[in-house]
């Protein structure tokens, strides 16, 4: 009996966990389920506690599963924001202003920003291997000032914001042909501070 | 083997029209010499010059950093024949040298160097007139094979190369480059590659004070990229200091001023574009704007040997140029035509040290290639270079050779074009490869 009782309680565990939702534990805890023997009138205090207990240990399995499937869900939330905040930009070439594409991944930062004040970020700018070296480390200075005025003229505190060019010295890809270059002619983003706490944005 | 020397008549046409489009050998550090050399061998060609072997236990050592040296100077036809009959140098046998049989080995000078307790004796045969046309003691005061050693012996080999060929040599120099994110800097015959700088933080573009005292070059940081003055010391260790500049920016290619040297040249951008800017080189004075380019950029730029000009690459719609102006940034104008939709992309200028040519890079057909263009009159462009990529030049002090960066193996290695007859040689063989070579002035001259 006590076997069937915790079956029924876990099988209304899962499911409550994949659906998410919350109820009351005592309407849920309690089985409905007429092909299963019900407790009798003669079911002594033995009998009471250990069907008390199973419904506790079922409602704890139930709570936890469900905290540890919104912290999952809070959790991934957060990775898909932070995916989003890090997601690269991609630039024309010697080119420094914002294109279509860039302008979407950029947009998309802006609320993530705007959720975590503290939030600090580094954007560096980069070029591919053609030309001169010492150019590149000026086109990469203009990819990631252009990139982050885009940020400030949406309303982002400019003193979150650092820059760096890194010219063409650290290519994402080798390679000396315009798949490589594509992907080298970028802005990335990494966090400076405040990436421990990052509040996924509303 | 360089024993056949009767040159064929097209390449002695070539050499005798260089010549003459070089207006003769007048270069400016040959007119403080009053003695007029004394060789004659047909104009247009280059000497035969024959180094007899040297007397000691450093002998083989010298007459080989000697014969490399006059052959990497590209003005003479070394003679590397065996010691047939040269046996004659030893000490009190001058009256016997065999002067017509170095004259069937197409010599018109022959090499004459003895060890000496304080250094090198060298005398200089004339092969036709069958005399000593020039006798002179080198000390040597370093300890022998060391690397100060060497460059006294290079600095030999260009004095001789100047007594022979009314040029002097750039034997007695040093090429700095960049390699694993290192300075490193390499004697111009390939000798003695030593690392000047450390791993963290990467540095980039070195670039040699006028009188060799100091380097200036590029480091990499988080916070942006920062000018670097170095002291070079005798033993390659110095000092260094770090230029001021805003957090996030970018300070690249810097350069000295010519011809002193007081000024450091480089790029300073942050948010609005990239301009030059110059500071004292060892004062506290705040830097001083130079180019206005209004969000675009100014950067690499290269002085004129006499201080009043510069070169520099700016973007324009279109493409990469070379604008030339005062040294102050006024005046500015295009050194190279430019039109519309041009994609040649021309960068990395480099002024030669006698002031007549501008080397830069430019693209042909999707690879970058050396080119030359006069500042004066601006007319044909020469191209150098058309096999691999090639970039970044770099003069010597002779005008003739350039130092560039090329791929032609198939990794990016330093090599040396003696630009007069387009002989190319390999300088560097770095496991991690080399670029941005910079060529210093003459260490040693004798």
């Amino acid at each position: 009996m006590t076997r069937n009782h915790r079956a029924i309680a876990l099988a209304l565990v899962a499911a409550v966990g994949v659906s998410g939702c919350r109820k009351n534990p005592e309407t849920v805890a309690m089985p409905t389920d007429t092909s299963t023997p019900v407790p009798s009138e003669t079911c002594d205090a033995a009998c009471r506690q250990r069907r008390a207990d199973s419904i506790a240990t079922a409602n704890e399995a139930r709570d936890r599963a469900a905290r540890e499937a919104a912290d999952r869900a809070r959790a991934s939330a957060i990775e898909a924001a932070r995916n989003t905040l890090l997601a690269t930009i991609y630039f024309d070439y010697d080119a420094s202003d914002i294109r279509g594409d860039g302008k979407a991944a950029l947009d998309a930062k802006l609320p993530i920003l705007r959720a975590n004040a503290g939030l600090q970020i580094r954007i560096s700018g980069h070029a591919d291997e053609r030309g001169s070296d010492q150019y590149n480390d000026a086109l990469g200075q203009r990819r990631a000032a252009s990139t982050r005025r885009y940020l400030t003229d949406n309303g982002i505190d400019p003193s979150r914001i650092a820059i760096v060019s890194y010219g063409e010295q650290r290519p994402a890809m080798s390679g000396a042909d315009e798949n490589a270059w594509a992907l080298n002619r970028r802005a990335e983003f990494e966090i400076t501070a405040g990436g421990n706490n990052i509040v996924p944005p509303q | 083997m360089r024993l056949s020397v009767r040159r064929p008549g097209a390449l002695a046409l070539m050499a005798a029209l260089a010549f003459v489009l070089r207006g003769g050998v007048a270069h400016a550090q040959d007119s403080s010499l009053t003695v007029r050399i004394g060789l004659t061998y047909a104009p247009g060609t280059k000497p035969g010059v024959l180094v007899l072997p040297v007397n000691g236990a450093d002998g083989d050592s010298v007459r080989a950093i000697l014969q490399r040296d006059l052959d990497y100077g590209d003005r003479a036809n070394v003679i590397a024949g065996e010691a047939i009959a040269m046996d004659t140098t030893a000490e009190g046998s001058r009256g016997q040298f065999n002067y017509p049989l170095y004259a069937r080995l197409g010599a018109a000078a022959v090499v004459q160097a003895t060890l000496t307790s304080s250094g090198l004796h060298v005398a200089v045969h004339d092969v036709r007139t069958q005399r000593v046309e020039r006798v002179k003691d080198f000390p040597l005061a370093a300890a022998p094979l060391s690397p100060d050693w060497r460059q006294q012996v290079h600095a030999i080999a260009d004095a001789i190369e100047f007594w022979v060929t009314g040029g002097r040599g750039v034997a007695a120099t040093r090429i700095l480059y960049s390699s694993g994110g290192r300075i490193w800097q390499i004697d111009s015959d390939g000798a003695n590659p030593t690392a000047l700088t450390a791993a963290n933080p990467p540095a980039l573009y070195p670039a040699w004070h006028p009188k060799a005292t100091h380097i200036v070059y590029t480091v990499m940081t988080d916070d942006g990229t920062r000018v670097v003055v170095r002291e070079m010391s005798a033993n390659g260790g110095g000092a260094s200091r770090t230029l001021k500049a805003p957090v996030g920016s970018v300070n690249t290619s810097p350069i000295f001023s010519q011809p002193d040297g007081e000024m450091i040249l480089y790029a300073h951008g942050l948010d609005n574009g990239t301009d030059l800017y110059a500071v004292p080189t060892f004062g506290t004075e705040s830097a001083r704007r130079v180019t206005v380019s209004r969000g675009m950029d100014a950067v690499s730029p290269s002085f004129s040997p006499e201080g009043r000009r510069i070169v520099y690459v700016t973007n324009r719609p279109g493409g990469l140029g070379l604008y030339i102006a005062d040294a102050d940034g006024t005046n500015a104008e295009a050194l190279t035509p430019f039109s519309f939709g041009d994609q040649s992309q021309r960068t990395d200028p480099s002024w030669s040290p006698d002031g007549r040519m501008v080397a830069f890079q430019a693209e042909k057909d999707g690879r970058t290639q050396i080119y030359s263009v006069s500042p004066r009159d601006r007319g044909a462009i020469k191209q150098y270079t058309n096999e691999g990529r090639n970039e970044d030049p770099s003069w010597s002090p002779d005008s003739r050779h350039l130092v560039f960066t090329s791929n032609r193996t198939g990794s990016w290695q330093l090599w040396i074009l003696d630009t007069e007859s387009g002989r190319p040689r390999q300088l560097t063989h770095a496991a991690s490869g080399a670029k941005a070579g910079a060529w210093s002035p003459r260490l040693v001259v004798y």
